[in-house]
């Protein structure tokens, strides 16, 4: 059902989504290319029937996942969410999905689990950027167990009501929205509790710039840029800059993941 | 190949310079009409900022052609450097204002962007460097200048690498385009290079 959650209502109430050609046509997702139109041109090509999740490690029930059986026992409900890009440009995404627990839930969650390890994936015959070496293929993401389990963290499988368009990360992407957009990893095929913190592809980058947290942060800046304020995407060539919010605007349910923690060195 | 580079040299000397301005310049109301129409993508803003850096790179490259196609092919578009290197500053100009008034727009964060962000730092230092270079782009300060305007206008091959580092340093990660300018920078200021004769025992 398209039923909001209470925990987000207030932030969620003033927002108006953006264009579903601003969320399809204005991507990063390097595996198809570097700018921002690539994702929408090359990833038709990407086969996402059938799909299988990987989900392993410290979990009861490890195994390869069918799509059709993950979605046949989850409840798809809609989140509308700010979505803010580390470039600071921001848009607002009506997501489809189900909540990230519901899924670790199934697969039943070890004692000794910290942390979730994400992977995209690899398909060189289908992502004509994986030729260039900007990332270390394939795309690696990773959430302390505690964030993955909030109830706001949820895996998106559509858009609008539709079926998630290939170039938003098909079949199955993460949406974590008080995070910068990188950590939101996209079409999913491998999901794996453990207990070290899981490498991820941006932080092996270029550590200084990306670390693992990435919360959206105002009074953090990127090494290259200041990330106090962001320019919302749709309002053309006049668009006015508008102030970043600690967590995107949801610091009410998260902060207190993040209590005692210096903001500033865990970055 | 000779005959060729007659033909080039013939129909070079045929073409007015204010037609090259026109032409070079003519990208400028086409960006801007896409811009308002939806041409230059979802977020307009960066679309056009980074078409007229681009711009501004390809035309510096163009200009820094110029000696290396006369001495090395014997083409001669000299006649045309001017025009090259002054609609180079304004599309450098351009892209600058498109940063300030519409992608940065406040004022305190600009001049701590220029200051504390090396990259920002690189691209406002080439736009610099190339000031002295556009005030001097005319006949007066060419003979006004004498020998020290030959040596002032190499700060073009400053500003030319400034651009490229520029280009490289704000992308995300390894990209190939940026490499590729700058590639080309580096080849043609090599090009300039005076090797020593060889000398043969």
């Amino acid at each position: 059902g398209l039923v909001g959650m209470a925990g987000g209502a207030r932030a969620q109430d003033a927002l108006e989504p953006n264009a579903w050609e601003d969320i399809t046509q204005y991507n990063n997702y390097y595996e198809f290319g570097t700018a921002k139109e690539d994702p929408a041109k090359y990833a038709s090509a990407l086969t996402t029937h059938p799909w299988t999740v990987k989900i392993d490690g410290m979990v009861d029930k490890p195994a390869d996942y069918a799509m059709e059986d993950i979605l046949k026992s989850m409840t798809i409900e809609e989140r509308i969410y700010r979505f803010r890009c580390v470039e600071a440009w921001s848009m607002v995404v009506p997501w489809n999905g189900f909540e990230l627990a519901d899924l670790l839930n199934m697969a039943g969650v070890q004692s000794g689990a910290k942390y979730v390890a994400f992977e995209t994936a690899l398909r060189p015959d289908e992502m004509p950027g994986v030729r260039y070496p900007v990332l270390d293929w394939p795309y690696v993401e990773g959430l302390r167990l505690d964030e993955a389990m909030h109830p706001l963290t949820i895996m998106a499988t559509g858009i609008y009501g539709k079926d998630i368009p290939n170039q938003n990360g098909a079949p199955m992407r993460l949406v974590v929205p008080w995070k910068y957009g990188f950590k939101s990893i996209k079409s999913i095929v491998r999901i794996t509790l453990t207990d070290q913190e899981p490498p991820t592809s941006w932080n092996k980058a270029n550590a200084r710039e990306y670390g693992f947290y990435s919360n959206v942060n105002p009074e953090v800046s990127h090494p290259r840029w200041s990330q106090a304020s962001e320019r919302p995407l749709g309002g053309g060539l006049f668009a006015r800059r508008v102030p970043t919010l600690m967590f995107n605007g949801y610091g009410e349910e998260v902060a207190s993941l993040y209590e005692g923690m210096d903001l500033k060195a865990n970055f | 190949m000779a005959a060729m580079v007659n033909q080039i040299n013939g129909a070079a000397r045929r073409i007015p310079t204010w037609v090259v301005y026109i032409v070079l310049l003519l990208p400028v109301p086409f960006l801007v009409y896409q811009g308002f129409t939806g041409g230059l993508g979802r977020d307009p803003v960066k679309g056009l900022e980074h078409e007229l850096g681009q711009w501004a790179l390809k035309l510096i490259i163009a200009g820094l052609a110029i000696t290396p196609l006369r001495r090395f092919a014997g083409v001669n578009l000299i006649r045309f450097r001017r025009a090259v290197g002054l609609a180079t500053f304004s599309y450098v100009c351009l892209h600058f204002a498109v940063w300030l008034f519409l992608d940065v727009q406040i004022w305190s964060q600009i001049w701590a962007d220029i200051v504390k962000r090396p990259y920002v730092t690189i691209g406002f230092a080439a736009f610099v460097a190339m000031i002295p270079l556009a005030l001097t782009s005319n006949n007066w300060s060419i003979r006004k200048l004498g020998p020290a305007w030959r040596k002032l206008h190499k700060l073009t091959y400053l500003a030319a690498v400034l651009g490229g580092v520029h280009y490289i340093w704000l992308v995300k990660g390894i990209q190939i385009e940026p490499l590729v300018y700058m590639s080309i920078i580096v080849g043609l200021l090599a090009l300039r290079l005076r090797w020593p004769k060889r000398v043969t025992a």
